[in-house]
C-alpha cells in the first residue's frame, strides 16, 4: 500500500497506477478522485454511542469544487477529518486517488496526507517560529526535498498567492488574509490532487474572505479539486456542488 | 540529502530553543553542573590515587620490606635500668630467606646506625646505613653524582661512603666533595657519590627515608658491631640488633604475596616477640587501587546524581514544551509528518540541550580541578575517560529523558492537537 514516489511529485494527479483496491473504472469515463461508500463513524461517549456519520456515499471527480454544509453537530468536521485521512471510518470504504484508506496504519496515513492532500484551516495554523518561506516549505521538508529546490519552490508558490516580498516575515507580522494565503501556498507546495479547506474564511472579514474565495476559485479553474467545509451560504455559493449534511446523513446535494 | 536534513532538523531545533533563551539556558545549566561535577569528582579521585600509586612505585612493587621493630611490651624493661634489649632481624633470617625461598631473587641485609660525621669543619649526626650494591638496583634510585657502591667495595671492605641528597645537604657537600675524606665516628671514608633518596609521605615509610649516607654492610658490621648504646634521660640504653632491615626482591609480581606470607610464617617461628614487620608495597598498591575504584564510584555517583537532576530538568521542560506546542505538533501531523519524525524533532532538541550542556560542562570540569589544586592543594588529574564518559552520558541523558516527552508528542491525536488552544 505504501508507495515510494520520486522526490519531486510535480505531476501526480490523474496518472496514478491502478491499486488492487480500486473499483473497476467506468470504461471511457473519468474515475472519482474521492470515493466514499456507506461510510460510518461511530464514537463511544461513555455508555452512549454517537453516530457522527451514518452511511455516507459520495463520489468526487477530479477538478470538482465541493462545499460541505450543515448545522453544527451534523458531522461536517468528522467528514472532513475522514476525507483528510486524519481519522479512519468505523465502517464503509474510503478510496482516495485509488488507495483504500480503511486499513492503513498511521505511517501510511501520514504519507497519504503528505502526498495527496493539502490542508487550509479556519485559524490558518501556521507555525509561529518559522518564517513564511519555512512554513510554505514544511511539506517539502517531510518529503525530503533538497533545501535549494524547496526554497525555490516556496518562492514560486508565494508569488502565486501574491506574497513574494513577505518570504522572510513571521506569520505574526502578517494580516489574517495574508496568513491564509501563506497557508494556501503551503497546502499547494507539493501539488496534491486534493485541497481540503475547513471554514477558510471563518476568521476573515467579508472583503478578505472574498479575496481568498477568489483565489480558491482560480485554483479550481486551473484544475485543482477542492473540498471545503463552511456554514455560510454565500461562501458555499463559490462551489460547484453543495453537500448538505444533517445528523450524519446526506440531506441533499445542490449543484450544477 | 539525509545529512542535510539532519542539519536542518538541528538548525530548526536550535531556532526553537532560542525562542526561549532563558528557559533553555537554565535547562542547559543543570547538565553543565552535572557534567562538571562528574569530571571534577573523577579528577580528584584520579589525582589522589595517582599520588598513592606514585608513592608505592617508590617502594618497588616487586619488593618485600622487612623491618626490625622494637617490641612494645618488654616486661623486664621497666624493672632493670641498664637492660640490654635484643630484638630485630638476624643474619640467619636473611640467609634462610635467600636460600630456602625459590621465588626470592635477591636480598639486601641492612644495618642502620647513627654516628657523628665531620666534613671539613662541619659536623652533624648522620644516619648511616650498611647495604650491598643490590639495594640501589632494588629501589632504582637515581645517581646524582659520582658512582654507587659496587661488589668490590663490599669484598675489600673499602672505606667508601655514598651520601644521599639530604646527607649531602646536611654536610653542605657538593659534587666537588666526591673523592674527599669524611669522618664518620672514629673512621675516615672516601665520598664516592651522591644518590637520590625518596620520601613517600603519609603513613608509608620509604626504606631510604631519613638515610644520610650508605657504607658497605661488611664495613658497618665490623666497625660498629651489633650493639648500640644511647643515652636517654640519664640512663643508658643498650640495644642488640643484628639487622635493621632486609629488603627482599621476588622474581615475579604474582609471587610477591605468597612469598611475603611464607616469610611471615617463617619469621613467626624464630621471633616469638614479633619484633619485625613485613611491608608489601604490591599489597599496598592493590589496596590503593581498590580504594581508587571505590572513590571513583562514590565521587562519580555524586556527580552522576547531579547529572540525573539535570536530565530530569530537561524532561520537565520538554514536557512543558510539548504541551505548549501541541498545536504545532497537530499542524505537522496534518501536513504529513510521521510519528517518528515528531519524535526525532523533539529528541534533537533535547540532545542539542544536553550535549551543549555536556560541552560547557567539560570546560567547567576541566577548570574546577585547577581551582581545587590551587586553593585546596589537592592533587587532581583530569582523566580522559571521564571527559568522554560524561559527554557520552549527557548525550544519552538527552535521549533518555527526551524520549518520553517526544513519544508523548508523537502520540497526540492530530485532530485533538489541532483543536488545542
Amino acid at each position: 500500500m505504501t508507495r515510494s514516489l520520486p522526490a519531486p511529485v510535480a505531476a501526480a494527479a490523474a496518472t496514478k497506477p491502478a491499486g488492487q483496491d480500486l473499483p473497476l473504472p467506468t470504461p471511457g469515463g473519468p474515475r472519482p478522485l474521492v470515493k466514499l461508500e456507506a461510510v460510518e463513524k461511530v464514537y463511544q461517549m461513555g455508555a452512549t454511542e454517537v453516530r457522527a456519520l451514518d452511511g455516507i456515499s459520495l463520489d468526487i471527480m477530479p477538478g470538482a469544487f465541493w462545499a460541505i454544509m450543515g448545522p453544527s453537530g451534523s458531522g461536517k468536521s468528522t467528514l472532513l477529518n475522514l476525507l483528510g485521512c486524519l481519522d479512519r471510518p468505523t465502517a464503509g470504504q474510503y478510496v482516495l486517488n485509488g488507495q483504500n484508506v480503511g486499513q492503513m496504519d498511521d505511517d501510511a496515513l501520514s504519507e497519504l496526507r503528505l502526498r495527496e492532500l493539502g490542508f487550509v484551516f479556519q485559524s490558518f495554523n501556521l507555525i509561529p517560529q518559522l518564517t513564511v518561506r519555512e512554513n510554505i516549505e514544511l511539506p517539502l521538508f517531510y518529503l525530503g526535498w533538497d533545501a535549494h529546490v524547496s526554497a525555490a519552490r516556496a518562492a514560486e508558490l508565494a508569488e502565486r498567492v501574491g506574497l513574494k516580498d513577505r518570504l522572510t516575515h513571521r506569520p505574526t507580522q502578517l494580516s489574517g488574509g495574508q496568513q491564509q494565503r501563506v497557508a494556501i501556498a503551503r497546502a499547494l507546495v507539493n501539488d496534491p490532487p486534493v485541497l481540503l479547506a475547513d471554514e477558510p474564511t471563518g476568521n476573515l472579514d467579508t472583503a478578505t474572505g472574498e479575496q481568498i474565495m477568489a483565489l480558491l476559485g482560480e485554483l479550481n479553474a486551473s484544475g485543482k479539486t477542492i473540498i471545503m467545509v463552511t456554514h455560510e451560504s454565500d461562501i458555499a455559493a463559490h462551489a460547484r456542488f453543495r453537500l448538505h449534511l444533517r445528523d450524519g446523513r446526506i440531506d441533499r446535494v445542490e449543484g450544477r | 540529502m539525509r545529512k542535510s536534513r539532519l542539519a536542518r532538523h538541528i538548525r530548526l531545533g536550535i531556532k526553537t530553543l532560542m525562542l526561549h533563551k532563558l528557559r533553555s539556558f537554565l535547562t542547559v545549566l543543570g547538565v553543565v553542573f552535572g557534567v562538571g561535577s562528574v569530571i571534577a569528582m573523577l579528577s580528584v579521585g584520579e589525582g589522589a590515587s595517582k599520588e598513592a600509586l606514585e608513592q608505592i612505585r617508590k617502594l618497588g612493587s616487586n619488593n618485600i620490606i622487612l623491618r626490625a621493630v622494637k617490641p612494645t611490651e618488654d616486661e623486664e624493661m621497666g624493672s632493670k635500668r641498664s637492660f640490654m634489649s635484643m630484638y630485630g632481624l638476624r643474619y640467619d633470617d636473611e640467609q634462610r630467606i635467600r636460600e630456602t625461598m625459590p621465588a626470592v631473587k635477591r636480598t639486601v641485609p641492612v644495618k642502620s646506625v647513627r654516628k657523628e660525621a665531620w666534613l671539613n669543619e662541619r659536623s652533624m649526626e648522620l644516619r648511616v646505613m650498611g647495604v650491598t650494591p643490590d639495594w640501589f638496583e632494588l629501589l632504582q634510585r637515581q645517581v646524582l653524582a659520582g658512582r654507587i657502591l659496587n661488589w668490590r667495595d663490599v669484598e675489600t671492605r673499602s672505606s667508601v661512603c655514598l651520601l644521599t641528597e639530604q646527607g649531602a645537604r646536611k654536610l653542605l657537600a657538593t659534587e666537588a666533595t666526591i673523592g674527599q675524606p669524611i669522618r664518620i665516628g672514629p673512621d675516615i671514608y672516601e665520598v664516592i657519590g651522591i644518590v637520590q633518596a625518596e620520601r613517600v609521605g603519609g603513613s608509608i615509610q620509604a626504606p631510604d627515608e631519613d638515610v644520610d649516607t650508605y657504607i658497605p654492610i661488611q664495613v658497618a658490621r665490623e666497625r660498629y658491631g651489633d650493639m648500640t648504646t644511647h643515652q636517654t634521660s640519664g640512663s643508658f640504653e643498650r640495644e642488640w640488633v643484628e639487622l635493621h632491615m632486609i629488603l627482599v626482591e621476588v622474581t615475579d609480581d604474582s609471587q610477591v604475596e605468597p612469598t611475603a606470607a611464607a616469610i611471615e610464617a617463617m619469621l613467626k617461628r624464630f621471633h616469638p616477640k614479633l619484633d619485625y614487620r613485613v611491608n608489601v608495597p604490591l599489597a599496598l598498591r592493590r589496596q590503593a587501587q581498590a580504594t581508587k575504584r571505590m572513590m571513583n564510584w562514590v565521587l562519580g555517583s555524586i556527580g552522576g546524581i547531579s547529572l540525573l537532576v539535570g536530565g530530569i530538568g530537561i524532561m520537565n521542560i520538554m514536557l512543558a514544551s510539548v504541551t505548549e506546542r501541541t498545536r504545532e505538533i497537530g499542524i505537522r501531523r496534518a501536513i504529513g509528518a510521521k510519528r517518528r519524525q515528531i519524535v526525532g524533532q523533539f529528541l534533537i532538541e533535547t540532545v542539542v540541550l544536553s550535549s551543549l550542556g555536556g560541552v560547557i560542562g567539560v570546560g567547567l570540569g576541566v577548570g574546577l580541578p585547577f581551582l581545587i589544586t590551587h586553593f585546596a592543594n589537592m592533587p587532581t588529574v583530569v582523566p580522559m575517560y571521564g571527559i568522554v564518559l560524561s559527554v557520552a552520558i549527557s548525550v544519552g541523558i538527552g535521549i533518555l529523558f527526551g524520549l518520553y516527552p517526544a513519544v508523548r508528542a508523537a502520540n497526540l491525536d492530530p485532530i485533538e492537537a489541532l483543536r488545542h488552544e
